[in-house]
């Protein structure tokens, strides 16, 4: 295992850095807030991250991926962080195709992995009932009806949940166990509620009232459902904790580039012994965060069983990193960072959501206790 | 088989035969670190056996020419040999400033007779070096030290006091930095000299600490006479010297090394502190301990990802200080909590064990970590300075 990027990997992260700086820059993620967007992500930007081959980064070749793992979906995600890339990039090219990937049978597979890589469909991934992440609590039940099911239940803060054209919800199934389901949003009896949030996403609460499901719309290539859902959402969180750590680097690194610039009391703030030791140690957070951060996403393409590990160890670092990082940020800017008009502030919200999302510190501590007999 | 897989299974074979029994537990206490020297009493004969026989493969310095009677072992043999004795959970064979200190810096400055002389002395464990740095008034500001150096001609003669000279009263020899022309600037008039410390004129004395123990002393020079051939590059450049050896200090000390391993969780256990599912029963104490846990990975791959860059090339430069700080915040954490975890078991200073007391004295002793090899705050400065490149006042 090495923590360094190999010459692929750089030229991915490079030309996902000019990429983004050119078709999403934050500004971006302020036209579709101002504009009212309603899905969240802008569709023509999509159809061009397929073309890069970004959509179907983890999906095998023969569906129309290019199969290149995890810690190439992690480099970026990371530069998405940086430019807080609105996109449906983890709820389908990681989250839905992994579930797809791992649990899916052959006809799933070939009906839906080639729609996300060329993204043509965006698909996403409803699991949450409270507010607080908890992938055990699932009411959401999927009744045998003949052939197929009926879907009843509520879901709540769905990411891109208000933009998808494919859901792919846990249900509980009538043996108590879990199963992953396929499911059209346009299909009767569910009703979508947009949700629009701090960070000028676009999730949905989407209600299932008595769904008819067809017996092909259950992912069954594994008999344990629940597995199959652990081990997508950890790729999830291997995955958001780099765009966490993409946040926290930007943050950090426009929150230096100011205080050298900004003048008070006749000198450069950034003289000042009192911010030179915070942002000494906030880049000690940052670059320890890091480290974590690559361990994780390499473990999980080296050695995916001891990967949920060091999964909750980073994603619970970088929640926590990623929100000190800009909240120093908003701290350092003084007034100017409090301003809509400045992005810094951007960058909080974002932390702040993304820190929530498929469990905080306080979850991935606990999984981290937890896995090491603590 | 390719060559490192093989000299893996040799290296695991020989570990096996020769490492014995006793050296395969985790060090307890400062007593069973074995530091050599002329006057090191070896607590057992397994410990001075051990020493033997990894010091006659060069293993006390793996990576060493063997000339210098090192290993000459290549960076993935090292590691290698570092996995293997972890896996057996062996405890290094000689722990000395002489080897995470003075040798790195005699390797890259020192002569070639210099090297011949001292390095096979150091990876054996004959010689015991101290550190002859710091000064009262010249702590951070280390370049402020006043103890000088007057040129005889053929020697210097030497007047003036270091402080902080750890174990200076059980050390044979020490490299002292020294100033030896007085006129010119600040940082270009000091020398780095070997001094032996049985010569007339050098005498120490213990400085007691909060953790009742003793491995500090002052250390004097009262009209020493170091001959010309003892001095490390050359003279008014010992800074040089200094600063490349306080690198190699800062990663050490980051990495943890002062003395007794301490684990909070089982700290936890020993008190009684568990639920009938053998969890830590306290949630906060647990949350806490778990949380550790995660910044200590973070600083262990951050460690090994700053060697995964150096090996491929990029300097390390001021990330030494990121280490240097991080690390020894975390050592001060951990054994704090080690002592919340241990309740009124962790206060104990003497008892009928030679090992009691151990925890309180270890505790205290993690305070010097952000002290001594630069502290926390000057480590901060550095990264302001040379990393983020902030400006000046």
């Amino acid at each position: 295992m090495t923590y360094i990027l190999s010459e692929e990997e750089q030229m991915l992260r490079d030309s996902a850095q000019a990429f983004l700086a050119e078709k999403s820059p934050v500004s971006e993620l302020r036209r579709l807030r101002d504009e009212g967007c309603k899905d969240g992500f802008r569709h023509a930007i999509w159809k061009d991250m397929a073309e890069m081959g970004w959509n179907g980064i983890v999906i095998p070749e023969e569906y129309g991926g290019v199969d290149m793992g995890y810690t190439a979906a992690g480099i970026i995600l990371q530069e998405m962080g940086k430019t807080l890339a609105a996109t449906p990039f983890l709820a389908s090219s990681i989250l839905c195709a992994t579930a797809l990937r791992y649990g899916g049978t052959e006809a799933q597979k070939s009906a839906h992995l080639p729609k996300i890589a060329e993204g043509e469909k965006v698909y996403a991934l409803a699991v949450d009932e409270k507010a607080r992440h908890d992938a055990k609590h699932i009411e959401t039940r999927a009744k045998k009806d003949g052939n197929g099911f009926r879907l009843s239940g509520q879901k709540r803060f769905v990411a891109c949940g208000n933009g998808a054209d494919m859901l792919i919800v846990a249900a509980r199934m009538d043996d108590e166990s879990i199963g992953l389901f396929l499911v059209d949003p346009e299909a009767d009896g569910v009703e979508r509620t947009l949700r629009r949030s701090v960070d000028s996403h676009a999730p949905a609460n989407i209600d299932f009232n008595d769904v008819k499901l067809d017996g092909d719309a259950l992912l069954s290539e594994t008999d344990d459902g629940a597995a199959l859902l652990d081990a997508v959402l950890y790729a999830g969180r291997a995955c958001l904790a780099a765009e966490q750590l993409g946040v926290a680097v930007e943050a950090f690194s426009r929150t230096i580039d100011y205080i050298k610039e900004r003048d008070q009391f006749g000198q450069k703030i950034g003289s000042f012994q009192a911010l030179q030791h915070r942002a000494a140690d906030l880049l000690t957070e940052v670059e320890m965060t890091e480290s974590l951060v690559v361990k994780a996403l390499r473990q999980l393409d080296e050695s995916p069983s001891q990967a949920p590990f060091w999964i909750a160890a980073a994603k619970g670092r970088a929640t926590r990193v990623s929100r000190l990082s800009a909240s120093e940020a908003i701290q350092m800017h003084g007034g100017v960072g409090m301003t809509d008009e400045y992005e810094i502030g951007f960058f909080y919200k974002r932390a702040q959501a993304a820190g929530e999302f498929l469990g905080d510190d306080a979850w991935c501590t606990a999984r981290v206790a937890e896995m090491s007999g603590i | 088989m390719s060559n490192l897989e093989s000299f893996r299974n040799e290296t695991r074979d020989w570990l096996e035969a020769n490492c014995p029994d006793s050296m395969r537990t985790p060090i307890k206490s400062e007593k069973d670190i074995c530091w050599g020297g002329k006057r090191f009493e070896f607590a057992s004969d397994d410990q001075k056996i051990w020493l033997e026989r990894m010091s006659s493969r060069g293993w006390t310095c793996p990576t060493w020419p063997e000339e210098y009677g090192g290993g000459g072992l290549s960076k993935e043999e090292a590691e290698i040999l570092k996995e293997e004795m972890s896996r057996i959970k062996a405890r290094p064979a000689l722990i000395s400033f002489g080897i995470w200190m003075l040798g790195p810096a005699l390797l890259k400055y020192g002569t070639e007779e210099q090297k011949k002389h001292y390095l096979p002395q150091i990876t054996r464990g004959e010689i015991r070096w101290a550190q002859g740095y710091s000064e009262p008034g010249a702590g951070s500001d280390l370049a402020a030290l006043r103890t000088k150096g007057d040129d005889k001609g053929d020697h210097w003669v030497v007047n003036g006091q270091k402080v902080w000279t750890s174990y200076a009263d059980e050390c044979d020899w020490i490299f002292a930095l020294v100033r030896t022309e007085p006129d010119a600037p600040k940082h270009l008039g000091i020398s780095f000299l070997l001094i032996d410390m049985t010569w007339d004129g050098v005498s120490t004395k213990p400085i007691k600490l909060i953790s009742g123990k003793s491995p500090f002393c002052e250390t004097f020079f009262d009209d020493v006479e170091v001959p010309k051939e003892n001095i490390v590059h050359e003279a008014g450049r010992g800074w040089d010297v200094a600063k490349y050896l306080l690198s190699h200090e800062r990663a050490n000390i980051a990495g943890g090394g002062s003395g007794a391993q301490m684990n909070p969780a089982s700290a936890a256990r020993q008190s009684g502190e568990v639920d009938e599912d053998g969890r830590i029963s306290d949630p906060i104490l647990r949350a806490d301990i778990a949380r550790l846990t995660i910044d200590a990975l973070a600083f262990e791959t951050t460690l090994q990802r700053i060697k995964d860059q150096a090996d491929g090339g990029q300097g390390v430069g001021a990330k030494a200080s990121m280490l240097k700080y991080y690390g020894t915040e975390l050592n001060k954490r951990r054994h704090e909590l080690n002592m919340s975890a241990l309740g009124s078991d962790g206060l104990l200073w003497e008892g009928d064990n030679p090992e009691d007391g151990d925890p309180a004295r270890s505790w205290l002793r993690s305070r010097a970590n952000s002290i001594e090899g630069g502290t926390s705050e000057i480590q901060l400065n550095i990264l302001a300075k040379r990393v983020l490149e902030l400006p000046g006042g």
